[in-house]
């Protein structure tokens, strides 16, 4: 009887600490599991900094203002078009 | 008892009480100990476990995005990034001069501003600065000044700022929709936060979910019809015409000729939506959509259509506008010019009042009436946008002949810029009239037909015949394409008559007439200038924006006699198709 008991105090204790130790690891890879929700969640608000930039540095008023300042170009006038047909297509 | 008698000094004579009292004060202890014991496990229990969760138990607040706004291509035109706010419970707040110094830096503010703040100390909660960039909230973080934190918002941004801000509208502080789309989808856009019950040990990290969790809801993306290379070109030449007429305020609009989509919306005077200190309510007008105008004579096609389509006229039959003047009911309905007799499609090309005002008088009102509501004239276009102008329209029952007659050329009825473009729709589809959308469509929507399509084609030709020489809006042409369009030059509405010289200059077109592809109207708000007919104010816009927007999207010329043409490619991209060997 006595040995019956021991043996189940032995499998009691063991089962205690790995009760205790995969609760360790649950909370550790929880833990890492955050970790990366909250890096995810950041790069998600860089991405949207960065399309916000995107969309500022875009912007047709910025775009046409440097390429007529700082590039002297123009929007060509009809004069300077040339429609191109395909063969054979009526123009 | 042998070892009592051999030691008399441990033969005691105790009482027996003694014991017995002992016995009593060690029961009593016990006693106290199991009645505390009950009152903490039995009575108290939900209290105390409460306490104990709260210890380690949190609540997280998970915050949701509100939904980008896209234009048709996809380009963000509202986004929102993550901000922080920096507020503070002034009765923990404990600085010195120094650190007061340095944190008003941090937060670029005046230290006497941010002592009167955190001066009054019954306060629990106030506000530092409100949605600074997450970098900037860093820096004052990192100065350590206990009873300041700082909260997570989301700030909305609008990188097209003014161009688009009549279409997208703008957010309130707490990141409730207040005008034009982020108002009108508000319930779409809007996000629901979320929460979850979490267990963070020591250092604050979440180590276990515990009980509900609630996901939070990101808001919904919505993409528009509009493109935003249209609106900056619209808007870019709106503005220009605004200035060099020195007008009060204008508008314009560009729709999809085929699928009722509006592809362009823009208003001056306008507001950046990014920065609105002093944003007055004359700028957040969306004036194409909730103010009502008389449109002039770009109501004569319809006239002239609805006469065409039963019958009454045709195309060549004559009408005779006499002097320039005609006498009606104690009124008098005048032409610019004496044009005497002309055809049906002349009283377009001129523009005539007493033309159309004589085509008119010979429908029934309620030909007229039906159809004028028919075309959306005094209900709302239900686009979406907030505040939308139904127009006025009165019952054709109450018409009288003078009534009917000024109605031809688009006096005593109010419409908006919004609803005469929608109408302008049935000439580019064979007769039928398109819903409008501001959303972006995947498919064609289906028309309703109001006149026939040859009736359509026939007003189209007079139309066309209108930015030709001769008519009243050369100005209107386009080089390189066939397009079609009508004047509108009315005066003003005050009180209760009409001013002598306010005008509502307008032009509303299509083109290129043999497939058309867009619908521009543009409405001049009190042009200044000593020309205020539509066909010197508003002609010239149409003529810029619809010849750019045509060349933007690559529609081929219809009419290449006024562009040079190659008929044969140079065969540099393509030299395996060379005929000529």
């Amino acid at each position: 009887m006595a040995r019956v008991s021991f043996l189940l105090l032995v499998v009691l204790v063991a089962c205690a600490i790995g009760t205790i130790a995969s609760q360790h690891q649950a909370r550790k890879a929880f833990i890492e599991l955050e970790t990366e929700q909250s890096r995810s969640r950041k790069l998600q608000e860089e991405f949207t900094q960065l399309q916000l930039e995107q969309g500022t540095w875009g912007t047709h008023k910025r775009v046409e203002a440097i390429a007529a300042k700082s590039l002297g170009m123009k929007l060509p006038d009809a004069a300077s078009t040339i429609v191109i047909t395909r063969e054979g297509a009526r123009p | 008892m042998k070892f009592e008698k051999r030691t008399p000094q441990l033969r005691l004579k105790l009482e027996g009480w003694r014991s017995r009292v002992v016995l009593g004060l060690v029961a009593l202890g016990f006693a106290v100990l199991a009645g505390r014991a009950f009152y903490l496990q039995g009575l108290n229990t939900g209290f105390l476990q409460a306490k104990g969760a709260a210890r380690y138990g949190r609540t997280v607040e998970l915050a949701a995005s509100r939904g980008l706004v896209r234009d048709r291509n996809g380009q963000p035109l509202a986004i929102s990034t993550p901000v922080e706010s920096i507020w503070a419970s002034p009765e923990d707040v404990e600085v010195d001069d120094r650190k007061l110094a340095r944190l008003a830096s941090a937060l670029a503010m005046e230290p006497a501003e941010l002592r009167q703040k955190i001066a009054n100390k019954d306060r629990q909660f106030v506000f530092l600065k409100r949605q600074i960039s997450p970098d900037q909230a860093v820096k004052v973080m990192e100065l350590g000044v206990p009873g300041v934190f700082q909260q997570r918002e989301y700030r909305r941004f609008y990188p097209a700022g003014e161009v688009m801000a009549h279409v997208v509208g703008f957010t309130g502080m707490d990141d409730n929709g207040q005008e034009g789309i982020e108002l009108s989808l508000q319930r779409r856009l809007a996000g629901v936060p979320g929460s979850r019950k979490v267990i963070k040990d020591r250092k604050g990290r979440i180590v276990e979910d515990v009980g509900s969790q609630h996901p939070p809801r990101d808001g919904e993306a919505v993409t528009l019809s509009i493109d935003q290379r249209l609106q900056f070109l619209a808007h870019k030449e709106l503005k220009a015409a605004v200035e060099a007429n020195k007008a009060k305020g204008g508008a314009l609009v560009i729709l999809d000729a085929k699928s009722g989509e509006v592809l362009a919306l823009v208003n001056q005077p306008d507001y950046n939506p990014n920065n609105r200190a002093n944003v007055t309510g004359k700028q957040t007008r969306n004036r194409s959509v909730t103010d009502i105008y008389e449109p002039g004579s770009t109501l004569k096609p319809f006239t002239v259509a609805a006469a065409l389509d039963s019958g009454i006229v045709k195309p060549t039959t004559l009408v005779q506008t006499g002097g320039g003047t005609m006498a009606m009911a104690g009124w008098t309905i005048s032409d610019t010019h004496a044009n005497g007799t002309l055809t049906v499609a002349q009283v377009i090309q001129k523009s005539s009042n007493i033309g159309t005002a004589k085509i008119q008088l010979q429908m029934a009102p309620e030909q007229m009436g039906t159809l004028y509501g028919e075309l959306g004239f005094g209900a709302v276009p239900a686009t979406g946008f907030p505040g939308e102008a139904k127009g006025l329209l009165r019952p054709w029952k109450t018409w009288k002949p003078i009534e009917m007659a000024t109605m031809s050329y688009g006096h005593g009825i109010g419409v908006s810029l919004l609803q005469v473009a929608r109408a302008y729709t049935i000439f580019t589809n064979d007769g039928q009239l398109l819903p409008i959308s501001l959303m972006k469509r995947e498919d064609r929507p289906v028309g309703r037909p109001l006149v026939n399509a040859e009736t359509a084609r026939q007003v189209t030709a007079m139309m066309e015949m209108a930015v030709m020489p001769g008519g009243t809006a050369p100005r209107a042409q386009v080089p390189g394409y066939r397009v079609a369009g009508k004047t509108g030059t009315a005066h003003k509405p005050e009180n209760g008559g009409y001013a002598e010289h306010k005008y509502v200059s307008s032009f509303v077109g299509f083109g290129p007439v043999s497939n058309p592809r867009f619908i521009v109207a543009v409405m001049i708000d009190e042009p200044m200038t000593p020309k205020y007919f539509g066909g010197d104010v508003g002609a010239p816009v149409f003529s810029s924006v619809m010849g750019s927007a045509l060349r933007m999207m690559s529609v081929s010329p219809d009419a290449p006699g006024t562009l040079n043409v190659k008929a044969d490619p140079a065969p540099v991209l393509a030299p395996d198709k060379g005929g000529e060997g």
